[in-house]
């Protein structure tokens, strides 16, 4: 058997004294690292991904994944991926495809951004026994309300409110469709939304009918290839998100091989099964920011005007393009910037692509602002939200909300091993493959989803407390009340944040 | 880099009084009640507005101007010249307080805009606006205080005697009066960063600290309003501005804006109210007015009183005939009038509105 | 009776001469024309009664520790600041933060108490600090109390102020609140459990107000007509699940 050139990055071992040959390895792995020898397990270890599954269903602590230590020659400049690549694409002629966002060391401005915090000028606020609201409206807000008092003294409202989507907390999950992830994936994220009263979103891959009792905490995505739209569907959650771009691949669009096509995803996207579903880079209906005003409309017409989303990746020019958006008639502007992830896409795009989520929404509120129009649409960030201080953080900067996808995921076992692609993914996220599917039970992993969301709030709550203040929206756009450590003035500029001692 | 600015801090005791038959009081109250509240401040600034003290002037807005030097003045009195119609000029009268060793030069102007600069339908309030936010970030070393019709404010570095004394407040008579005493925590030399803050005839005069000033401040900017003064305080001054001037809100609908009631509150009440309560929190979020405050706003018809939603700051209001008094120690209120008709700590949240009676 | 007249006395002075007063053997002490003094009272121990005309300052009887105070006019805020023993009787009504900390002694007021009356208050076996209003009281009545006793009487039947504001007791986890009229529930913190008093805490509210009612003259039966709720802590720690280890 020809061996690849480019070692295997892990080394699954068992510990053969403590294995108990009950076989669970074998039965879990989605990648076939393990086989039945006859009276040991076998081991191939090219397979292996190391998402752990293996590990934490063998009972006796019998294996280990190792960081294969056999490397290349360490090099500074030609990095052991690069060479590794190289290698493979000698050996294959294509593009090494991954999954997840870009893990490159780039600079990460969230981790060079401090939030403020009260001492006895004013005071901060306990969160747990005093009121703290982050409630969250998404949409069109005007620039003015008119009001009359009837003769009763009561108010009444003059002024036609735009519609609205309530979040109880400023969070939504990113769009992850059915077929990227697998539908016990998509209940998951559902039923979290529903108890947490937050949303998430089909992303392109239509809407299964199992969804449809969750339709007031889901948003529907339509997307070039436009799988699975139509009337019923563009009304069947609580708006509609046009899809232009991912941040994990700017300017690159969709492809979800036909291993993730089995007969359910074929169905719901109505296309045949075991194809490789294309959505390609372009709406072929958008060539110009004029024709997206036009699919605009021609949504809100379809849905009595549900609010309309419209989801772009963050490239360098995207203060212009997102106001472009909003005076197109957008009433959500989401933002998914470079490190934002995804089911597949060509490692070079994911990790050379488009700039980061903290540049992009600080860039994009100013512009709206100066232009006089940041209360025509929300602003929605995306892209690598770690934790609720990358929330906060975004927040500040000016993003009404975030969106959360890799977190969710990894609430239901993603190791973010990046291999989404394959179809395998042993913990039933992103795999088809209705023997691993069936392994993510959605009542279960739904509790632990709500547990996150609930951790997160709690913990944005604690933030705004420190702050002093009691509700989300004295945080939203608040650039005073972060300080930047280490960052060069122009980032700062670009930020509206002043550096940490001024 | 218009967020490279360096927040002003204070600390502060707050008075008011409005006779709602517009009868006019002399500056003696206000400053003897000011005074009382020593050690709410640390003698690095205090003021007074005050309505009504200019009959004679009543149509012309009255500019009172802080130079901190002639140059300054040139350049602001050519501005004027060119865009105005200015019925009189003077120095504000001053008595020498010995603790006062420097002040900037202050001048008054009574002016009215040339009917041929209102271009393009402006009104003659949103011209002087537009002067007042050019004058104090553009011309070097002037800054226009007050800037309403029929009122003026008074303010500088000293403590609440100190300064009654220098303007000679005790000879004004007003029908509102605001004073306020101040205990900042940096930034004390500037005599602009005392209170009360104006625009038109707004004045704001505050205790604590807004919070949100950072959203606050950027949501003004996108209505034009350039946040010169480094205090949180200036943001009231112009929201007030904004959502009532501007966008017709009553002054009770827009504390209720800017203090809005909480979501749970709003959650239960019947549709209508909910519905128009909604609509303002959505659409004025970045107008909520976070952090402990109480403050009083003036303006030529009432004065107001609020504080902050869970109340971390005191204020109690006071009645006594036609007098209305609101200060943040009710022994402020009782130096000036020992036995008020009633007296009540106003609720978090709930604005105290009191108009004056029309003629 | 030793008398200070207070009348445009700032309040370091006011107290120098109250501190000499009970230094040299006064046992009564009266403040005329008090008005806005702070720090009145403040941590003195010797066991002597200072009554005053007008409206003492802030932070009166902070940190006292023995002494009985008469106010015979309105109170400001913070009064009884980690007070020890003693006792504060306020004829008027009285403004935010009153007794906080509070780790005996008793503070009466007839009227109407504002915003977070009896915050932190403390209690060890027969050390119990006891507030009573005879009026309303504004939010967070009893906010973080870990023990006292709380009593809210509503007694002026015309007032237009609601009997008690919102979050009551939110993040108590000890002592009694008794408030005479009824709680809604859903204005109580949610550690906070609303029940009947039984007998024994009916004598306790009564011995309270025994003496409430001497220091105000008031009729005590009449009082007692109208029933009471009690609000006690319901679980220790109910934000236990909220971290992880």
């Amino acid at each position: 058997m020809f061996k690849s050139l480019a070692p295997p990055d892990y080394l699954a071992t068992i510990d053969t004294d403590k294995c108990i040959r009950c076989k669970r390895c074998i039965q879990n792995c989605g990648w076939s690292v393990y086989s039945w020898g006859g009276d040991r397990v076998l081991i191939d270890t090219m397979k292996c991904v190391k998402c752990l599954r293996c590990y934490h269903y063998c009972p006796v602590e019998a294996i280990q994944i190792l960081d294969n230590p056999v490397k290349f020659k360490p090099n500074a400049y030609w990095s052991y991926n690069n060479i590794r690549n190289i290698k493979k694409q000698a050996e294959t002629g294509g593009m090494p495809l991954t999954g997840m966002g870009s893990d490159l060391p780039y600079p990460i401005l969230f981790d060079r951004l401090l939030l403020d915090a009260c001492q006895v000028t004013n005071p901060s606020i306990d969160p747990l026994r005093e009121p703290m609201e982050l409630r969250t409206y998404l949409g069109k807000k005007p620039s003015k309300v008119e009001v009359e008092r009837g003769e009763d003294g009561e108010l009444r409202l003059k002024t036609k409110m735009p519609p609205q989507i309530r979040l109880e907390a400023p969070f939504i999950f990113s769009p992850m469709s059915f077929g990227s992830i697998s539908l016990n994936a998509q209940k998951v994220l559902a039923m979290a939304a529903k108890e947490c009263g937050i949303i998430m979103n089909t992303g392109e891959g239509g809407l299964h009918e199992d969804l449809l009792s969750y339709r007031d905490h889901i948003m529907v995505q339509v997307a070039s290839g436009r799988f699975g739209v139509n009337p019923e569907y563009l009304n069947a959650g609580v708006a509609v998100e046009i899809k232009i771009g991912q941040g994990a691949k700017p300017g690159i669009g969709g492809h979800l091989p036909g291993e993730k096509i089995p007969l359910e995803v074929a169905k719901t996207r109505m296309i045949p099964v075991g194809t490789d579903a294309l959505s390609p880079a372009p709406q072929h209906d958008i060539y110009s920011i004029e024709d997206l005003r036009q699919l605009i409309y021609a949504i809100k017409e379809s849905t009595n005007y549900k609010p309309v989303s419209v989801k772009i990746a963050t490239v360098h020019n995207v203060a212009a393009i997102a106001s472009g958006i909003v005076r197109a008639g957008a009433d959500i502007v989401y933002l998914d910037g470079f490190r934002g992830g995804t089911g597949a896409a060509p490692t070079i795009i994911r990790d050379h692509l488009g700039i980061p989520i903290e540049h992009a929404v600080a860039a994009v509120d100013d512009r709206l602002r100066q232009e006089g129009i940041r209360n025509e649409a929300s602003i929605v960030a995306a892209g690598g939200i770690r934790s609720s201080a990358d929330a906060a953080k975004a927040i500040a900067l000016g993003a009404d909300a975030v969106a959360i996808g890799t977190a969710a995921l990894i609430t239901m076992g993603c190791t973010v091993c990046g291999k989404c692609y394959t179809g395998n993914c042993s913990w039933g996220i992103t795999t088809q493959r209705p023997e691993l599917t069936a392994r993510l039970d959605p009542e279960v992993y739904a509790e632990r989803l709500v547990n996150l969301i609930h951790a997160w709030a709690h913990e944005l709550r604690e933030i705004l407390g420190a702050l002093g203040i009691n509700a989300v929206e004295s945080l939203r756009g608040s650039r005073e009340r972060l300080r930047g450590v280490g960052l060069d003035d122009q980032t700062l500029d670009i930020l509206g944040v002043k550096p940490a001692g001024r | 880099m218009n967020h490279n600015f360096q927040k002003d801090i204070a600390g502060c005791g707050l008075t008011g009084i409005i006779s709602r038959k517009k009868r006019r009081l002399d500056g003696s109250l206000i400053k003897n009640s000011l005074c009382l509240m020593r050690d709410r401040g640390n003698g690095l600034g205090a003021g007074y507005a005050a309505y009504g003290i200019y009959p004679d002037f009543e149509d012309f807005y009255a500019f009172h101007v802080m130079y901190d030097d002639r140059t300054s003045r040139m350049e602001m009195e050519e501005h004027l010249k060119d865009s105005y119609d200015v019925e009189k000029i003077e120095e504000i009268p001053t008595f020498p307080v010995k603790s006062i060793v420097i002040s900037p030069l202050l001048v008054r102007y009574f002016v009215k805009p040339k009917k041929g600069r209102l271009v393009g339908g402006i009104s003659e309030d949103d011209f002087v606006v537009k002067t007042v936010m050019k004058v104090n970030s553009e011309i070097e070393g002037a800054y226009v205080f007050s800037s309403g019709k029929n009122m003026g404010v008074f303010k500088g570095v000293g403590n609440p005697k100190e300064i009654a004394e220098f303007y000679r407040i005790e000879e004004y008579e007003g029908y509102i009066w605001t004073g306020h005493t101040r205990f900042p925590t940096n930034t004390p030399g500037w005599w602009g960063g005392a209170h009360p803050f104006t625009l038109l005839d707004w004045s704001i005069v505050h205790n604590g600290e807004i919070s949100s000033y950072g959203i606050n401040k950027r949501y003004l900017e996108m209505y034009g309003y350039k946040l010169t003064l480094l205090t949180d305080t200036e943001v009231a001054a112009y929201l007030l501005d904004l959502l009532v001037r501007k966008h017709g809100l009553d002054i009770k609908t827009a504390c209720t804006a800017l203090a809005a009631p909480f979501w749970k509150d709003v959650d239960r009440m019947e549709d209508g109210r909910r519905e128009v309560l909604t609509a303002l929190r959505l659409t004025y979020a970045s107008a909520l007015l976070n952090g402990p405050f109480s403050l009083l706003f003036g303006h030529s018809k009432g004065l107001v009183g609020i504080n902050d939603r869970i109340k971390l700051r005191p204020l109690v209001a006071a009645t006594k005939d036609d007098l209305v008094y609101m200060a943040s120690e009710e022994s402020a209120i009782r130096e000036i009038c020992s036995a008020p008709d009633s007296v009540w700590a106003p609720r978090a949240g709930e604005p105290v509105v009191v108009e004056v009676s029309e003629e | 009776m030793y008398e200070i007249d207070a009348k445009g006395m700032y309040y370091r002075k006011l107290n120098e001469l109250v501190r000499k007063a009970v230094g040299d053997g006064e046992k009564e002490i009266l403040l005329k024309n008090v008005n806005g003094q702070y720090y009145i009272g403040d941590g003195i121990r010797e066991k002597v009664k200072i009554i005053i005309e007008g409206v003492p300052g802030n932070d009166l009887a902070a940190f006292m520790d023995g002494p009985t105070i008469i106010v015979k006019d309105n109170a400001q805020d913070n009064i009884g600041n980690t007070m020890n023993s003693g006792k504060v009787v306020v004829h008027g009504h009285a403004g935010d933060v009153l007794g906080y900390g509070m780790r005996g002694g008793k503070l009466h007021v007839l009227g109407d108490v504002g915003y977070r009356v009896g915050i932190h208050m403390k209690g060890l076996k027969k050390q119990i600090p006891v507030i009573i209003s005879g009026g309303t009281a504004g939010d967070f009545l009893g906010e973080y109390m870990a023990g006292g006793i709380l009593i809210l009487l509503g007694l002026d039947e015309k007032s237009d102020r609601p009997l008690v504001g919102d979050y009551i007791g939110t993040g108590m986890h000890g002592g009694s609140i008794f408030i005479r009229g009824d709680v809604d529930k859903t204005r109580c913190g949610a550690e906070v459990g609303v029940m009947e008093p039984d007998d024994k805490d009916m004598k306790t509210i009564r011995e309270c107000l025994k003496e409430f009612c001497e220091d105000f003259a008031l009729d005590l039966e009449e009082i007692m007509k109208k029933p009471f709720k009690k609000l006690v802590p319901v679980s220790a720690r109910p934000y236990g699940n909220l971290y992880a280890y």
